[in-house]
């Protein structure tokens, strides 16, 4: 199932530092290119991909402050654990809960 | 039997930690240095991940010279010091401080505690500032610096303060499109504190330069703006905002970062136990301490923007100041005339921030006239609308709010809405700012995973309750 | 300032002692509250948030049935439900030995009215999936429930202020003394309030004013300590407790599980209570065993605060022994939440009547007494 609203999604775009060795993470069965020092919220962003959903609106979030204060971006890994995306960077296989479950 | 060394544990390796560990080392003391990064150099030098290849000068502009000179230190001292990156200070209780890091929870004993904590954004928040591709200012910069990414295509920069017109040049600079700067203050605003800001010679000149700027670029400068609100279904698409003549405007974008200059991060501060004060310039409640940094003497010293903002330049003096206090506190001797030097270029920049920001005064206002539907506490999702009827509740202060409106209590601990929460229950309750109080500190500052935290549970039936 | 006169005048602005300023009103009494911390900001509203007679010791049940009563009301009464919720209360036993033990217990409670069901291994996980593998039985008890502890005492607090009642916070009592045939009290600020008679529910400080009329009553301070967790998908609906008291937790509908079972650090003196970290991370161990999936989630924030204890852990509600007019109602020993909108009602007839209907055999002085504690000066 699809994690994105209708509508616009949320898009990170590379504009440097495009050289760097290619890893791939999963949101749910969905395989995600991204590149080795990518943080999970630069990897899932730059896929369209939100990061979660909000527990009280309607809303998705896909982070905020990019710096590990503001506590937006938290996702869960595929055990059950969580992690702050923004701060962690992305290992090659990584799996991530799709919002939807898995 | 001789005594063991003070043991000195700096929190931060932006440029006040790095120059406070840097100063200890020099003096023959070995602190332990923790830092939340993965690399040295704090937010305003953070260094991008291994493999990165753009040099300094691309990343750091003006300052890369200060940035790898920062970066230099650190590494020079590594060895004489107990570094641990990624590594987060989550309560400070007595003499301990509670870690989080690669190898769990931890506990770090110290007899003095440099805090330097560094700042975030300052945030005022508006109408769909929580869609996904709304970013803080210094999010948009870390997303370029550190990962190479724009926030969007195009992106707008929304807000005030020197960041809004640095950052949009650098993006620009990168090959990302700008789509507009809107900055809610005038260029006139800053006209009757021209003589101080004369003081900060060299960086008013660099502020004038990122200000005059997007003109040659042909971006798109709209000054004296009243935001309306961030528009997009599930992402954002556009932001609209008022001019000074009180047109409506829309401008598409995916990417929008916004920031109102930015705060220090205290909440270590207090849990250390220093007195807190409303500082009416910087609109936030600050650690008290002297001029060298000293906030609980012997104990706690603070340095850099998490003691009140100043900037990078300040924080390497700051951070030097607090160590030199320390040794002299300590009974090592220092070099009077290098503290006399650094006190008087402290001085130097200390005067041209107080011009800045009477120059530049937060808009808080804006917060005041939110209508009632925006979001102000993103975490749990609290309206102004809830903060101002939470008022006939009778609200004497801001814990008091969010103990009946939840405004502030989540995940971030009310470190974003918190400043604007306390203008809007002011505002309702018709009294200055500063009565309300602020959001008291509380452990654990950052969330803090229960399985990690229970790993490090020490088995002491002694203190058991019973209920 | 000239001095404020009422019927009764009531030291402790918690829940106890709002929610005996509005029953005096309801009665037509003219009542003043002081209170030095904000009204409903200390134990008050600081604690766990269990309202339960589930495992409640048997002199409580006679105010508990009541305190039920009061809860259910609370719309009517206060204007708000206070995110009360009748949501049921188990009490989980991790040995043969505590299952004989709360079986016994619910056995007893049995001829209070209180219906408790026994649920074995089996049952208990058929219910409650979440539960860890050392859970081997409960009690269950379906007519317990929890509350938000920070809106119940101010709700009180507006309520009486509302109907009449004069509220002073951020005041305290400073000065306490009979005075003719009433009493005279003078606060912090400077402010004299004249009472006929005088309720003493000022929680962990009560045993110091009682001690000037010649009743001390031995306080230890108290501070429980609460953990709350970041919202999380909605899975447990009953408030838990073990056997023990090492473990207590509940989830509410947002999704925030709150728990605790270990204490932080309080001084009378200065007046609040303090996180004990490392305490918390204990309780956060002891949790996971009883309530595994919790161990994913991150802890967004402790807290703490003070509460009085008695040395039996009982409070103490009852007419004064020495002086007419006097009423105590303090020392609720972690048990207050739930007990305060009955015990405030209790103490107002107290204060007015001298009697109550309520049964609170257990609850007064005497049961402190020794030989060398005379009953009375």
């Amino acid at each position: 199932m699809s994690t994105q609203s209708p509508g616009a999604t949320c898009r990170l775009v590379r504009v440097a530092e495009t050289e760097r060795p290619g890893v791939t993470v999963f949101h749910g069965a969905r395989p995600l290119p991204a590149l080795a020092g990518d943080t999970l919220l630069t990897a899932l962003l730059c896929n369209g991909v939100a990061l979660r959903r909000s527990e009280f609106d309607e809303g998705l979030r896909a982070g905020f402050c990019n710096m590990g204060a503001c506590q937006d971006c938290w996702v869960t890994l595929e055990d059950g654990s969580r992690i702050r995306a923004c701060t962690t960077e992305v290992q090659d296989g990584m799996r991530i809960r799709a919002l939807d479950g898995p | 039997m001789s005594e063991r060394a003070p043991a000195v544990l700096i929190v931060g390796a932006g440029p006040a930690g790095t120059r406070a560990a840097e100063t200890l080392v020099a003096h023959g003391v070995r602190p332990v240095v923790v830092d939340e990064g993965l690399r040295s150099g704090g937010q305003i030098y953070r260094q991008p991940p291994e493999g990165f290849s753009r040099p300094a000068s691309a990343l750091y502009g003006f300052e890369a010279r200060k940035a790898e000179a920062v970066h230099a230190a650190l590494a020079a001292v590594r060895e004489s010091i107990d570094y641990r990156p990624g590594t987060l200070v989550w309560n400070v209780e007595g003499g301990v401080a509670q870690t989080l890091g690669p190898e769990g929870v931890g506990r770090i004993a110290f007899d003095s505690l440099i805090l330097a904590t560094g700042a975030m954004d300052r945030v005022i928040p508006f109408p769909g500032w929580t869609l996904p591709g709304a970013f803080t200012m210094g999010g948009a910069q870390v997303a370029l610096k550190a990962q190479g990414c724009a926030i969007g295509e195009p992106v707008v920069f929304m807000g005030t303060g020197p960041l809004l017109y640095l950052v949009a040049y650098q993006y620009a600079h990168a090959g990302a499109r700008v789509a507009a700067i809107l900055d809610t203050s005038s260029a006139a605003d800053a006209l009757p504190v021209l003589p101080g800001l004369l003081w900060g010679g060299r960086t008013f000149a660099k502020g004038l330069w990122y200000m005059t700027w997007p003109r040659t670029a042909g971006i798109p400068v709209r000054r004296g703006i009243v935001p309306v609100a961030a528009e997009g279904e599930g992402a954002l698409e556009a932001v609209r905002y008022r001019d000074r003549r009180g047109r409506e405007h829309r401008v598409a974008c995916t990417g929008l970062g916004i920031g109102y200059g930015v705060k220090s991060e205290v909440q270590l501060a207090e849990l250390a136990g220093c007195e807190m004060a409303f500082d009416p310039l910087a609109q936030q409640w600050l650690p008290e301490a002297d001029g060298d940094g000293r906030a609980r003497d012997g104990a706690v010293y603070l340095a850099g923007d998490g003691a009140g903002v100043a900037g990078a330049d300040a924080a390497e003096l700051r951070g030097r100041l607090a160590a030199l206090a320390w040794l002299a506190d300590h009974g090592i001797a220092v070099d009077r005339g290098e503290r006399a030097r650094l006190r008087a270029k402290l001085r130097r920049i200390m005067r041209f921030r107080d011009a800045l920001e009477r120059a530049l005064p937060v808009p808080f206002h804006l917060a005041r006239a939110l209508p009632d539907e925006t979001v102000i506490c993103r975490c749990e999702v609290i309206t102004a609308g809830e903060i101002r009827q939470g008022r006939a509740l009778d609200p004497a202060e801001l814990n008091r709010a969010k103990a009946y409106t939840r405004v502030g209590m989540g995940r971030c601990q009310g470190r974003v809405c918190g400043p604007a929460a306390a203008q809007i229950l002011a505002d309702a309750r018709g009294c200055d700012v500063a009565e309300v109080g602020r959001l008291r500190g509380q452990a654990p500052v950052k969330p803090l995973g229960i399985r990690a935290g229970a790993l490090a549970a020490v088995e002491d039936n002694s203190r058991a309750a019973s209920i | 300032m000239s001095a404020v006169e009422a019927d009764v005048v009531i030291v402790g602005g918690g829940l106890v002692g709002c929610a005996a300023a509005l029953r005096l009103r309801e009665r037509g009494a003219s009542v003043a509250v002081v209170e030095k911390n904000q009204l409903g900001a200390a134990a008050s509203g600081v604690n766990f948030g269990g309202v339960r007679r589930n495992g409640r010791k048997l002199a409580e049940l006679g105010i508990a049935a009541r305190a039920l009563g009061i809860w259910k009301r609370l719309p009517e009464l206060v204007g708000s439900d206070c995110e009360y919720a009748i949501t049921g209360n188990i009490k989980v036993a991790r040995s043969e030995e505590h299952m004989v033990q709360i079986a016994a217990h619910a056995e007893a409670q049995a001829g209070y009215g209180v219906e408790v069901e026994m649920l074995s291994r089996n049952a208990l996980l058929d219910r409650y999936p979440w539960l860890g593998p050392s859970a081997i039985g409960a009690a269950f008890c379906p007519s317990d429930g929890q509350a938000n502890p920070r809106l119940v005492g101010p709700a009180f607090a507006r309520a009486a202020r509302a109907a009449g009642a004069e509220l002073f916070e951020l005041d305290g009592a400073a000065h306490v003394e009979r005075d003719g045939n009433g009493f005279v009290v003078e606060t912090e600020s400077g402010r004299t309030l004249r009472g006929g008679a005088l309720i003493n529910s000022a929680g962990a400080w009560g045993g110091r004013l009682s001690a000037r009329f010649g009743e001390p009553v031995e306080i230890w301070p108290m501070e429980p300590q609460m953990v709350v967790t970041e919202p999380a998908p909605y899975f447990m609906e009953p408030v838990l407790a073990v056997v023990g008291g090492d473990v207590y937790a509940r989830q509410i509908p947002r999704g925030n599980v709150i728990f605790g079972g270990r204490s932080g650090t309080a001084d009378l003196d200065v007046g609040f209570g303090k996180v004990h970290a490392e305490e918390s991370l204990t309780t956060l161990a002891r949790t996971i065993d009883i309530i595994p999936c919790v161990a994913d989630l991150a802890v967004i924030r402790f807290w703490s605060g003070v509460e009085g204890c008695t040395p039996d852990h009982l409070p103490v509600l009852c007419p004064s022994r020495t002086t007419p007019g006097l009423v105590h109602a303090f020392g609720f020993s972690g048990h207050g939440f739930c007990l305060g909108p009955a015990s405030g009602a209790v103490a107002a007839e107290l204060a007015l009547d001298g009697r109550t209907e309520t049964p609170i055999e257990g609850l007064d002085l005497s049961r402190f007494d020794t030989a060398e504690q005379p009953a009375s000066t």
